[in-house]
């Protein structure tokens, strides 16, 4: 099935996020040639870096009535096709005494409106359903609102993708398209671990970039507007909320407060980025402060609640005006036809949109594409289920798992899981102690999900995750990387840069026992294993550190 | 800002730094690979509860609640009570009817007592003990404590109530169902050692077990029960009459002390200072020069002292050990602080008798290579496990001070009068 060898395809998506995912998973499963291919890892820029929160739509039903209904669309459709990424938490828009209680009726009949199920409920009876809300609320509504893991949810469309014979390269930097006059014909790409040059050929390029589609646009001779507005996060240390919790106002900084996995995650902020910096994200203590102000009258909790880490992403949006936050700016779904629009054939820009609209992304970036290439096949992306989430796999009701181990890899990898080795007491041994993470999985991520270095392995299976941060399961698994690839310096300095990356996301937050336990790390790594921070990084592996 | 100052979760579990000495000293993570240790089960495990609770782990029914990785822990996570408190919360095996009479000590002491003889004898035999490890599952290796024909409540009702209010101070003495049921001597002794410091006697308004066992066995309801009788009954004491609430187990004290909150949701802020061991009680009279022993000349013994888990917790050990080094005729040894494997009832039941036992082995070896005369040690189970693994002779070391005492000499001594 593979194209590799003779560098033809029908079409090449620039970009490992969901959108690129997605879009791998679309373009083949209608019989396209596909290639995808990743500057760093899947996951790696505003995939990784968001709530996690499975939208219903509610939050934008009365600023952006149109996003809102893909929302809720889209979320049902997730709820089953990725059964193994979603969480059906439900969420509570709640309104505190310093909120205007008469904004709820336009909430509730917006939400209606966009086809968006939502029941005013007695403030009490939030409270029962949901025991860490701010118990002063003086109104609550009751929104279809989840959780969706965007690593698995993106994992599962790469492999899905795969499994169609599309062909996937991480570590391959665009540095240039391919023209042919007014057409776009390839992609000139940087393999990072060969470290060389080379060129795939293709009908059609789409480019999925996110943010840094603004510069691969650039290379094709478009302008696309990007607004690069950063949203921090902080992630708690523990479940704090098992429903998602919004405020019932006009969409502000830090008023949702998602559980996820094993963990809680408040955020975010909007403020606007130079375009430079968004390779450099960081989380200041002024956003830290806001994040941690607003999300305790969210839930009081969280102002003893361990933090684990912060961090940042940049949201894609497509510039539309002068709004100087960003907020007001639709997050509506942009699908460029840059033929009609530049005179730029071959190539198409699918932007803005969010998450939880990716599928629907994908499908009308596909849909231009196979207008293009002369496709009739229909869009099943809706209806298939994604892998780990086939019929008959229960993910909520595991049968007898052996070990909290398999049961935390079911949960990750749904019925993918069966793949994970646990025969004997090797296997079954954990690699991440906090997260469960067994030395089957490590092994089964590495040979199956492209994983090269830590920070992909962190990605795929949660190691690294937990409240450790490392300090337990790097060194084992940088152990595992070792055997793998058969090199144990590169095994050394990979385990550094994760290291220090686990570091950057806790500096924002270092206080309290969040220190305590990193300097405990570094007594580790430092003292006992002699690791020492001023090994050179190899520029193949430096991930978004 | 104010936010952020301090991290309180329950029973501190987000200050754990996963440095995993919890697991280092774990009795049970030796001898049984099947138990996750103190850090998996604790504080790892109840994050993942936190999501959803099917990740509660059945093994943790193997944790001998010796709460020695909480002594251990450098950052105050109570993990021994992370475990029980999700036994309580999670666990869905319920109690055989085994576990109902090794923890039922107030039924099964009341019902025992008057055919003390026969009850002793059958279970020194062969075929009951075939019959109670077959049927029940108590293992047939284990020897099961003697049951006294007369309750140390009925003696001293008959021998001693009615003179106490004759001495010139009081406490209450919480004898517990060991003390009751099956070895009134010791609370003879106690009766005598603190009659000789000047110190009457009495017995709790109403008085029942303290619960360890049924906590240990999942019938919490009962140990709620109980234990709010007890408290009741020690604040009538302390709060009413001020006499504080003393005792010779090291587990009845501690459970009264710390498991009532920290497990049953008791409340008991108000006196919990005021219930301790006797041995603490004496010593700290003594540190105060308010009272003073006097021993026999003629008393020679080599004692060691072996620390009991919940002593090792409660950081009690000291005033033990203090006062029969206070004995001029003791020669002393140090045993390392490691758990006897019994923990309480869990040693009874076949399945883990084996790593019982195995929990125990070098204690057991140092034990008789230290040639003693006796052990001492403040529990009662850690006893019956000491006498039944090794060649020793176990005692309370409250019993070791009244045998050595002079009860002349130390009354004189405390200018002790009856009014």
């Amino acid at each position: 099935m593979s194209c590799i060898e003779n560098k033809k395809y029908d079409v090449i998506i620039i970009g490992g996020g969901i959108t690129g995912a997605g879009t791998a998973r679309d373009c083949s499963m209608r019989g396209l040639k596909t290639l995808l291919v990743e500057r760093l890892d899947f996951t790696a820029g505003a995939t990784g870096r968001n709530h996690g929160l499975l939208h219903s739509g509610a939050r934008y039903a009365v600023t952006d009535g149109e996003s809102a209904g893909e929302c809720i669309k889209e979320n049902m459709i997730l709820r089953k096709i990725a059964r193994h990424c979603v969480e059906e938490t439900d969420g509570l828009f709640v309104t505190l005494p310093e909120d205007d209680l008469s904004f709820q009726s336009t909430f509730v009949s917006s939400c209606l409106k966009a086809g968006i199920r939502a029941d005013i409920i007695d403030p009490k009876e939030a409270i029962r359903l949901e025991p860490s809300v701010n118990p002063d609320i003086i109104g609550a509504v009751r929104v279809p609102d989840g959780s969706v893991d965007p690593f698995r949810l993106t994992t599962a469309n790469a492999i899905d993708a795969r499994l169609h014979g599309a062909d996937l390269l991480t570590y391959h930097e665009v540095i240039g398209l391919v023209k042919d006059k007014d057409r776009v014909i390839g992609v000139k790409l940087y393999d990072k671990h060969a470290r060389m040059e080379v060129e795939y050929f293709a009908e059609v390029t789409i480019n999925a970039g996110g943010i840094w589609g603004h510069k691969i646009a650039e290379m094709a001779g478009a302008r696309v507007n990007m607004f690069p507005a950063k949203g921090a996060l902080l992630i708690f240390g523990h479940r704090v909320n098992n429903m998602v919790l919004n405020r019932c106002r006009k969409p502000a900084d830090a008023d949702i407060l998602v559980p996820g996995d094993t963990i809680s995650l408040i955020g975010t902020t909007s403020s606007r980025v130079p375009y430079e910096e968004v390779d450099n994200m960081r989380v200041t203590a002024d956003e830290v402060d806001v994040l941690i102000r607003e999300g305790v009258k969210l839930s009081p909790t969280l102002a003893n609640t361990r933090i684990l880490r912060a961090y940042a992403g940049v949201r894609p949006l497509v510039a539309a005006d002068n709004d100087p936050s960003g907020r007001s700016i639709s997050r509506g779904i942009v699908c460029l036809d840059h033929e009609s629009r530049d005179g730029i054939a071959g190539f198409i820009t699918i932007t803005g949109g969010k998450l939880m609209t990716y599928r629907l992304m994908a499908e009308w970036a596909t849909d231009m594409a196979c207008r293009k290439i002369g496709n009739k096949e229909q869009c099943k992306t809706a209806e298939k289920c994604l892998p780990g989430s086939d019929l008959g796999a229960d993910t909520t009701t595991p049968e007898t798992p052996k070990s909290g181990g398999q049961m935390a890899a079911k949960g990750r990898h749904g019925s993918m899981a069966e793949k994970i080795a646990s025969k004997n007491e090797y296997d079954n041994s954990l690699v991440c102690e906090c997260e469960e993470v067994s030395v089957g999985e490590v092994e089964y991520a590495i040979n199956e999900l492209h994983v090269h270095n830590l920070v992909n392995l962190r990605r795929r299976t949660r190691v690294g995750m937990g409240t450790c941060q490392g300090e337990l399961c790097a060194c084992r698994a940088a152990g595992l990387l070792s055997n793998s690839h058969k090199c144990a310096e590169r095994a050394k300095n990979d385990l550094v840069d994760f290291i220090n990356e686990r570091w950057k996301g806790m500096f924002p937050i270092a206080w309290g026992e969040t220190l305590c336990e990193s300097q405990f790390t570094s007594w580790i790594y430092e003292g006992v294993c002699g690791l020492s921070s001023n090994q050179e990084t190899k520029e193949s592996q430096k991930d978004e550190i | 800002m104010d936010k952020q100052q301090y991290n309180i979760s329950e029973n501190n579990f987000e200050q754990c730094i996963k440095c995993t000495v919890c697991t280092v000293y774990c009795p049970v993570v030796a001898v049984n690979p099947d138990y996750p240790g103190p850090k998996q089960a604790g504080p790892d495990g109840e994050r993942l509860r936190l999501k959803t609770p099917s990740f509660y782990d059945e093994a943790l029914k193997y944790c001998l609640n010796c709460k020695r990785c909480e002594v251990a822990c450098p950052s105050n996570v109570r993990i021994g009570d992370i475990i029980q408190s999700a036994r309580i919360k999670y666990g869905k095996s319920k109690p055989k009817l085994r576990d109902m009479m090794l923890a039922n000590t107030d039924f099964v002491g009341t019902m025992a007592s008057p055919f003390a003889p026969i009850v002793n004898f059958s279970l020194g035999m062969k075929p009951v003990k075939y019959v109670l490890d077959k049927v029940l599952a108590v293992d047939s290796h284990r020897q099961f404590p003697k049951y006294s024909s007369q309750k140390f409540v009925s003696w001293f009702k008959k021998h001693a109530e009615a003179n106490q209010d004759a001495y010139p101070h009081h406490v209450s003495f919480f004898h517990g169902c060991y003390i009751n049921y099956n070895y009134p001597k010791l609370g003879q002794d106690m009766v005598k050692l603190l009659n000789a410091i000047g110190y009457g006697v009495h017995l709790l308004d109403k008085e029942k077990c303290c619960g360890v066992a049924l906590i240990s066995n999942g019938l919490i309801g009962q140990a709620k029960r109980q234990a709010k009788l007890n408290i009741e009954s020690i604040r009538k004491s302390v709060i009413v009459n001020s006499m504080p609430v003393i005792g010779a187990s090291s587990t009845c004290i501690f459970t009264m002390r710390d498991e009532y909150p920290h497990l049953l949701g008791i409340n008991n802020q108000d006196v919990r200072e005021s219930i301790e061991l006797a041995t603490r009680f004496i010593y700290r009279l003594i540190e105060r020069n308010q009272v003073k022993l006097a021993f026999k000349s003629d008393y020679k013994a080599r004692i060691a002292y072996h620390t009991p888990c919940h002593m090792e917790k409660l950081g009690w050990a000291i005033y033990s050990t203090s006062l029969i080094k206070m004995i001029p005729g003791v020669d002393f040894v140090t045993l390392d602080s490691q758990c006897c494997g019994i923990a309480g009832t869990y040693g009874f039941k076949k399945e883990y008798y084996q790593a019982s036992q195995e929990i125990g082995q070098s204690l057991f070896d140092q034990i008789e290579s230290a040639k003693v005369d006796l052990v001492a040690t403040d529990c009662e189970t850690c006893k019956w496990q000491i006498e039944m693994s090794t060649s020793a002779k176990v005692d309370n070391p409250i019993s070791v001070l009244a045998d050595a005492l002079d009860v002349e000499a130390t009354m004189k001594l405390n200018n002790v009068e009856l009014r």
